[in-house]
């Protein structure tokens, strides 16, 4: 086992070059100069030189490139051009905001959608089923922002019973951390159960027909402990992927729901890095989510390993 | 082994043969959005320590009859419009389609023909066994673990202690269709039903699971239900035989007598096409024609399409005549040689 997740962590490495390469390249191409955002009124050409200069962008390209990387291998992605804070430690002060939410959601997303899958696969083409479809569907169609909207003008203007916005850090007050989040939390998560709920319904709609069910019922096991181990056991592979992948998903792309509630986290940083042409910051940020990317690929092919018997030992 | 009968002790080998272990009656049975049955009306009969093989063509209606004697079939696919069943003393209605799950596994048990899906991939096999065993007995998992060990040493799996912890993936099709076999008589059933379990094996295989069904039959004084499509399986292990076609029981009887004389003209047709190797090679004889489907089945006699001695009387449901010693066939004109020579 730990041979197998070195070598998926050695696999990481060409990628996570490949990602620095792209994202370098990238900021490298987009039209703007950050020298004119940064001096605001100011078009002293030696004020923009000077700038340059200390930001050494007058270095070729490829040397910037190795400057960048060899920096962000000791920890060091720079300084906002922006606010003239470390990168990292910009970084650092919103991911744990990001990843509470993003934990917050997956949890609604679990505890919904995958009860809601495997019920609708078992009664199949029943009213239960054609209910969690809909509501499903609807999860789907319904955009964040609007249900975030909603669930604000009701549950904390109405009813006034959450807050509407804002953020407490979990280690400042753990319980009021929580109920802040958990509209957020729940906009983000319902999204995600629909999803989860669809691939479960399909991955054990396939599961429940398969020989060793039939076994497992043959042997005179309750229903109950037929689907939720027999099947339930096969059937979470896809599962386990697809969780990860939406994991990442949500602490990249949570930028529309941060605005609503106010969360200071992730997505407002990218969006007011990309702004304002702040380089250093979006570069962090695009490095740290592919690679954030890449390790919760690792924990799903680990856990798929863990599930499935025939890959372990190989 | 001795831990195993120490459990349950086998049915009683003297007790009245009048009284059957498994009786079924007038069983009918239809998928549904579908207007005519699939297995329509048929009885069986199985007593202890009787190896009873229903043979027939695929699509004859013989595994879904298995299925359904298991309470295995999903209702949402099948209904049961008509049957009875009685098990050991006790009556079950077929038709409400919801038999006890305490039986299955425990005093009736099956084993399947595809060995290589029929266990649990996720699992290892002393703990499929095992469940099966903490279903239906109030025991430790340990002492579970012990009788799966036991069980599997029945069966002929080498080293049963180690192989406990395998996982199916580990094993060949011979060894899993042990594994199942061992997984179905765990619990000392009094009755097995085996849907084609050699079906999916190689030849060579085919024959030591065969050997050792019977073995444990034997030992174990076990009703049997072996379903199957192979008349060497059925020369091999039978006590009796039922040979279904088109969802009906066209001819049953004592092994050697169906064998020996068979009286409906399908029955006839099934053993001509077997090849001999005793007597001059000749071409092997065929049953002429396709099953028809369900819903061209003609009414009547459900073999007239294909059947060579076919007339307007057969347009009639058949009913079963009595040949003698047992030995029943659903022929208008049975006995067969004498009535068509007088036709003739």
């Amino acid at each position: 086992m730990l041979s197998f997740i070195l070598r998926r962590l050695l696999i990481a490495v060409p990628t996570i070059i490949l990602i620095s390469v792209f994202v370098f390249a990238l900021q490298k191409l987009l039209p703007g100069d950050p020298v004119l955002a940064m001096a605001g009124e100011e078009r002293d050409p030696e004020v923009l030189e000077f700038l340059r200069e200390k930001y050494r962008l007058n270095d070729p390209i490829p040397v910037q490139y190795f400057t960048w990387i060899t920096n962000a291998m000791r920890g060091d992605l720079g300084i906002s051009l922006r606010t003239n804070q470390p990168v990292l430690e910009l970084i650092g002060q919103k991911l744990p905001v990001t990843i509470q939410l993003a934990v917050m959601s997956m949890i609604f997303a679990l505890v919904i959608g995958i009860p809601a899958g495997i019920l609708s696969a078992v009664k199949k083409g029943t009213v239960t089923d054609y209910v969690a479809n809909v509501v499903a569907l609807s999860g789907l169609s319904i955009p964040n922002f609007w249900l975030g909207i909603m669930l604000i003008l009701l549950v904390s203007v109405k009813w006034q019973l959450l807050p509407a916005s804002g953020y407490v850090p979990l280690s400042e007050d753990f319980g009021k951390s929580i109920t802040t989040m958990l509209m957020p939390a729940f906009v983000l998560g319902t999204a995600l159960a629909a999803t989860l709920m669809r691939h479960t319904r399909s991955a054990m709609l396939g599961v429940l027909k398969s020989d060793y069910v039939r076994t497992a019922r043959a042997k005179g096991l309750t229903e109950r402990r037929v689907v939720l181990k027999h099947a339930f056991r096969n059937a979470l592979t896809p599962i386990v992927t697809l969780t990860a992948l939406l994991f990442g998903e949500l602490v990249a792309g949570a930028v529309l729901t941060e605005q609503i509630f106010t969360i200071p986290g992730f997505g407002k940083l990218v969006v007011d890095a990309v702004f304002n042409r702040d380089y250093a910051v979006v570069q962090g940020i695009v490095l740290i989510t592919a690679i954030g990317f890449i390790f919760m690929n690792l924990i799903a092919d680990v856990l798929y390993v863990l599930l499935n018997p025939r890959l372990r030992g190989q | 082994m001795s831990n195993i009968d120490a459990h349950r002790s086998p049915a009683e080998p003297d007790a009245p043969a009048t009284t059957p272990l498994l009786e079924v009656r007038n069983f009918s049975l239809r998928f549904r959005g579908q207007s005519r049955d699939v297995v329509s009306g048929i009885d069986l009969r199985v007593s202890a320590g009787e190896i009873l093989c229903i043979v027939g063509e695929s699509g004859c209606g013989k595994s879904v009859t298995a299925m359904a004697l298991m309470g295995l079939l999903p209702p949402d696919a099948a209904e049961i419009p008509s049957g009875s069943m009685v098990f050991e003393q006790t009556s079950y209605d077929l038709t409400r389609q919801v038999l006890p799950a305490r039986l299955r596994g425990d005093r009736m048990a099956m084993i399947f023909q595809e060995p290589m899906t029929s266990l649990n991939p996720a699992f290892r096999i002393g703990d499929q066994i095992a469940e099966a065993v903490m279903q239906h007995t109030d025991c430790t998992k340990a002492e579970a673990m012990q009788r799966a060990g036991d069980m599997l040493e029945q069966v002929g799996i080498p080293a049963p202690r180690q192989r406990l912890r395998e996982y199916p993936h580990q094993l060949s099709g011979g060894m899993r269709q042990r594994v199942m076999i061992a997984m179905a008589l765990v619990n000392d059933p009094a009755l097995l039903i085996a849907d084609e379990p050699t079906t999916a094996l190689d030849v060579t295989i085919q024959a030591q699971i065969l050997d050792l069904i019977r073995d444990l039959q034997a030992r174990r004084n076990m009703g049997t239900v072996m379903i199957t499509h192979d008349l060497g399986v059925v020369a091999e292990l039978a006590t009796t035989v039922a040979v279904m076609y088109g969802g009906q029981i066209v001819e049953r009887g004592p092994v050697s007598q169906v064998f020996d004389d068979p009286q409906h003209p399908y029955t006839i047709g099934l053993m001509s096409s077997v090849p001999k190797l005793t007597g001059p090679r000749t071409r092997l004889t065929t049953v002429p024609g396709t099953v028809p489907s369900i819903a061209d089945m003609p009414q009547g006699c459900r073999f007239q399409s294909r059947c060579p001695f076919a007339t307007q009387d057969c347009n009639t449901v058949p009913a079963m005549r009595d040949m003698g010693a047992d030995h029943e066939v659903a022929c208008h004109y049975a006995p067969l040689d004498s009535n068509i020579s007088v036709v003739a």
